[in-house]
């Protein structure tokens, strides 16, 4: 009985919420391509203190696991596939990015 | 060969930090063998499964499937690891009774093997996907380095494992008496640890915003991704970078499991009238 209440209470808090999601019209939306193992461009700008939304175009064979622990993300996108990612509103200053399955591929998104 | 064993022993790691405790939390329930690795199994399965569907899983939901997949799983997670605890503050004592009376593997848990049986297939879920990406990129790209690639992530996948033997030899010291005691706190943690990163996916996901302030930045003291640094977050949820959600959400789970825990436990009368019976 307990069991059934606490997997239904899980499946309608997460039916609520998805209806709560939507990327907003003012979000600063940047463009992100992996090609070759590097990320194109290295280096983001985006305005301080407005949400941000980065399109990641996978054209590599590979998937890549985009990771950032100053942005708080991490998702993976599949090979010749893409995905987005939302970033809240930042202050000023230079968060790392980088793939997790191949390290050396490391990217700077510059808030200013 | 080396890049590839360090990237995949660092995702299986977790998974088996929480295989070996569930394994040790489970020891003197007979038959456990088949419960947890029925789960590793569902888990690897649906792995493979969530992999050839990635591409949909992150496009559903404007865009936000997979963090909504995950925070989905963590969350089942969460509520199988507290129904473990429920039950066995329920039954504990006469589970703990009939060990004593007979001596042997108790029989009497399969419920509560089939939550943690759960546990075990998320957590291998969780992990294994980004495994299967991984290998399935390497194996497929062209290029002469593959077999030393793919041998790497095999020697990070039985290093996994190592991981698993070492967490359960190590709680295998705790005597039996103690042996729901403990494993009560250790699951009620990592319960909090999961239901605290499940709030990390949502609000990637754009779903939860409130409460979104960054408490405090221990990275320079212990990086997440430190080996230490991963292993006290999967078991206690450490956070280098915790949310003010994340750590209400982290202290409220906690409250909750400890405060059913109190309610479902039978009065202290009718434990040792059922102790007494099942002798």
């Amino acid at each position: 009985m307990l069991k059934q209440l606490s997997v239904s209470f899980v499946i309608g808090f997460a039916a609520c919420l998805v209806g709560a999601n939507a990327a907003s019209a003012q979000d600063t939306a940047l463009q992100l391509t992996v090609q070759n193992g590097r990320f194109e461009p290295a280096e983001l700008q985006a305005p301080a203190n407005k949400a941000i939304s980065i399109t990641i175009k996978n054209n590599d064979a590979k998937s890549v696991e985009f990771e950032s622990v100053s942005l708080r993300v991490e998702k993976v996108i599949a090979a010749k596939g893409q995905g987005t990612v939302r970033i809240r509103a930042l202050s000023p200053g230079r968060y790392e990015f980088m793939d997790d399955f191949n390290q050396k591929n490391r990217g700077t998104l510059v808030v200013q | 060969m080396l890049a590839a064993l360090i990237i995949v022993f660092r995702e299986v790691f977790e998974a088996g930090l929480i295989i070996g405790i569930v394994l040790a939390v489970t020891r003197v329930v007979a038959g456990r063998g088949w419960w947890v690795s029925g789960g590793a199994l569902a888990g690897a399965l649906g792995a493979c499964l969530v992999a050839l569907f990635i591409g949909q899983l992150s496009e559903a939901f404007e865009g936000v499937g997979q963090e909504l997949f995950n925070a989905a799983i963590l969350g089942v997670a969460v509520v199988m690891l507290g129904w473990h605890n429920i039950w066995m503050a329920r039954h504990g004592r006469e589970l703990a009774a009939e060990m004593r009376a007979t001596g042997e593997a108790v029989a009497s848990g399969s419920k509560s093997l089939l939550a943690l049986a759960i546990v075990v297939g998320v957590a291998v879920l969780r992990e294994g996907f980004e495994v299967v990406l991984f290998l399935y990129g390497v194996a497929t790209q062209e290029g002469g380095a593959n077999s030393g690639i793919l041998l790497g992530g095999l020697i990070g996948l039985v290093l996994g494992g190592a991981v698993c033997v070492l967490t359960y030899f190590g709680l295998a010291r705790i005597p039996n008496r103690q042996l729901f005691a403990v494993t009560s706190v250790m699951i009620a943690l990592l319960a909090a640890g999961m239901a605290s990163q499940a709030i990390a996916f949502l609000a990637q996901a754009n779903t939860v915003t409130a409460l979104d302030h960054v408490v405090w930045d221990t990275s320079g003291l212990l990086s997440e991704k430190s080996i230490l640094g991963r292993a006290l977050h999967t078991l206690i949820g450490y956070t280098a970078q915790p949310t003010q959600m994340q750590l209400l959400v982290y202290v409220a789970t906690l409250a909750i499991i400890f405060v059913l825990m109190r309610v479902f436990a039978p009065p202290p009368a009718a434990a040792r009238q059922r102790a007494v019976a099942a002798e």
